[in-house]
């Protein structure tokens, strides 16, 4: 397959570019703390898995990083500057090249597709209203919805339809990094694994780099080059799957030679051979 | 890469042969949206060699100008003719070639502007007469529902009603008291400044007291009741509705009418005559004060007039409605919030609707009922 020759490469090549480092993160909510002392990196163009058990802080380490939760504790250095400690204007330029797609879509339920796409391209891009809502739909298009969608309200569209706009007006403004909170939660099947194609190709076309967060085991094994396990505060390891798969954690055993596990890393080993794991799926 | 400082992208055409160069980008989307277009105009050949060696930075914004440019098809495969091209870019112009090869113009719907109007117009009028129907039938499930209840007294929401006694009714009574009291002081200026023309400045006092027992005591605390409790309960309800609870209470088998329509309804029907006799004894007040202060009528000529000429079935003529205003508001309010369809616009046009429709009905009823009673002569 293809995919496993540019995964390939983009590894090489991942080493030497860290788009954003997370240094000594720390985030509690009154006597509740749920990072401490976390790092992490997202290199870029690589699609970065990151699982963890319920309330581990997955969608609070990806509000802190886009800037959405300021941290209690730590540095979250974002293109090489940290941003933290910029002013806001700063900030607010370099929170343009991130583009979030919301756990529930977070579609703007007064304005049609187009137009939600558009606003972005309308605020920043100091477009037209013809040019923004002629690179809406195509915006649209690409995230592989039809071109009569364009004028629909948001409340008329089924959920995966939703996630499909949303990606849309993330990727409106060309972002360099796309952070996806559960993109594949509440699809069907067949919708999920067409949403993780859909994520590689615009990763391969665009060079985006993605931040992923998910329960979908389908997705890691299908999309992710690398996981970032999130347990007892921070990061556990954060690798390419096959290393993930082999640390001895309780938890990160249960969840990657779990009966659902098993299932998943059976599926795509037998589509492509990536990981040696059939000796440690007895465990 | 979106760096501060970039050269717009350029079209030259040098013996037949079209360089592009430059950043072809959303930041400078205008500068080339027009070159690609002059440039459409000035030659009609889309078959000239293309040079794209010079292309700094390219994205999704700039490929669609690109595609624009060069046509769908022939971008589609672009690393035929352009292999020395890197293979991200490629990647990226076939991956927008291929998007835009079809037409992304939605189809709208035409129509004659005469024909909208008149569809617009049919649409209204059958829309309102939805609504009644809609409401009648409401009105008559609260009944049924009521009824049934009624006679299984285990089956009964006391702590529910109890509590929407608390948040519609002893949270309301300062404001109702405040703003009949300001009426009622205006009644009796407004009467003051009538009467004295005639001499008749005593009769001040019976025209508050015929006022607030009969009409404003009622109308005021029914009109404060529809804005501040119809609109809560259908952003409850609405709210609810959106996040598919009263789905869950019917699947659990509960019915939400016995839930959450009838404790509403009935801690209405149980409040608004208590504020309506609040609202009369501060309107009632308030104009005592002016005649006292103003008009020089003493506190014991005020209460002796009351007595004499005020004939205790006016202030059961407005406390009657009461129950009754209580039951159309209480009505309105919940039927919005079960007609809110998921979105927070919706929640909110139903707001607004269940705010107007139950001021709006209160006032029709009360002119009915103040026809009625002139007529029988109560």
């Amino acid at each position: 397959m293809t995919d496993a020759g540019v995964k390939a490469g983009a590894e090489a090549e991942a080493e030497s570019e860290v788009l954003i480092r997370v240094r000594g993160l720390a985030n509690r909510f009154g006597s509740h703390v749920v990072h401490e002392d976390l790092d992490l990196d997202i290199r870029h163009g690589e699609i970065l898995g990151v699982v963890g058990g319920s309330g581990t802080g997955k969608s609070v380490l990806l509000r802190s990083i886009v800037g959405l939760k300021r941290p209690d504790a730590g540095s979250v250095e974002v293109f090489g500057e940290d941003l933290t400690a910029l002013p806001p204007s700063r900030r607010s330029e370099l929170e343009r090249r991130f583009g979030v797609l919301f756990q529930r879509g977070a579609l703007f339920s007064s304005l049609d597709l187009q137009e939600n796409v558009a606003l972005p391209l309308l605020e920043h891009a100091g477009l037209t209203r013809g040019d923004a809502e002629d690179l809406a739909r195509m915006k649209l298009a690409l995230a592989g919805l039809p071109p009569d969608a364009a004028l629909k309200m948001p409340s008329e569209l089924s959920g995966g339809m939703i996630k499909r706009a949303a990606l849309a007006r993330a990727l409106a403004l060309d972002p360099e990094v796309l952070f996806l909170d559960e993109p594949t939660a509440g699809l069907d099947p067949i919708g999920a694994a067409d949403f993780d194609r859909l994520i590689m190709t615009l990763r391969d076309a665009l060079g985006l780099s993605v931040f992923l967060v998910t329960h979908d085991l389908d997705t890691l094994y299908t999309a992710c080059d690398r996981v970032a396990v999130l347990s007892q505060r921070r990061v556990l390891v954060a690798d390419r799957l096959a290393v993930v798969e082999a640390s001895d954690d309780a938890w990160v055993r249960d969840y990657f030679h779990g009966p659902r596990g098993r299932a998943a890393a059976g599926a795509a080993g037998a589509a492509e051979p990536i990981t040696p794991t059939t000796s440690r799926e007895n465990t | 890469m979106a760096s501060t400082d970039t050269a717009p992208g350029q079209l030259h055409v040098t013996d037949s042969r079209l360089q592009i160069s430059g950043d072809w980008t959303l930041e400078h989307y205008a500068v080339l949206r027009q070159q690609v277009r002059s440039h459409h105009s000035a030659s009609s050949a889309g078959d000239e060699a293309v040079d794209l060696s010079g292309l700094a930075g390219l994205d999704t914004a700039g490929a669609r100008l690109l595609v624009e440019l060069l046509g769908a098809e022939r971008m589609a495969n672009v690393s035929q003719w352009a292999a020395d091209l890197p293979q991200a870019r490629q990647a990226l112009l076939e991956t927008v070639a291929r998007v835009l090869r079809k037409s992304l113009e939605p189809t709208r719907p035409r129509r004659a502007p005469l024909a909208d109007w008149l569809v617009d117009i049919g649409e209204r009028v059958t829309a309102l007469w939805h609504q009644q129907r809609m409401l009648l039938g409401f009105i008559g499930l609260t009944l049924t529902t009521l009824l049934a209840c009624l006679l299984r007294p285990w089956r009964w929401r006391v702590t529910a009603l109890v509590a929407h006694i608390h948040q519609t009714g002893l949270n309301a009574v300062p404001i109702v008291a405040l703003l009949t009291f300001l009426v009622g002081a205006v009644v009796a200026f407004l009467g003051a400044t009538v009467l004295r023309d005639f001499g008749a400045t005593i009769f001040t006092v019976n025209l508050v007291a015929f006022a607030f027992l009969r009409e404003f005591g009622v109308l005021l605390a029914a009109i404060l009741l529809a804005g501040r409790t119809a609109s809560a309960f259908t952003a409850q309800i609405g709210a609810m509705k959106a996040n598919e609870e009263i789905d869950a209470i019917r699947a659990i088998g509960l019915d939400p009418m016995e839930l959450l329509v009838l404790p509403r309804l009935l801690a209405m029907m149980v409040i608004l005559p208590i504020l309506t006799f609040i609202g009369m004894l501060c309107g009632i007040l308030g104009g005592a004060l002016v005649c006292i202060f103003m008009l020089d009528i003493s506190a014991t000529q005020f209460l002796a007039i009351l007595q004499r000429d005020i004939p205790l079935n006016h202030f059961l003529v407005g406390l009657g409605k009461a129950p009754i205003f209580a039951f159309l508001i209480g009505v309105i309010g919940c039927l919005e919030g079960f007609k809110v369809s998921g979105s927070a616009q919706s929640v909110g046009e139903h707001t607004t609707s269940s705010v107007v429709q139950s001021i709006f009905m209160v006032i029709l009823l009360d002119a009915v009922a103040a026809l009625f009673f002139m007529e029988m002569g109560w």
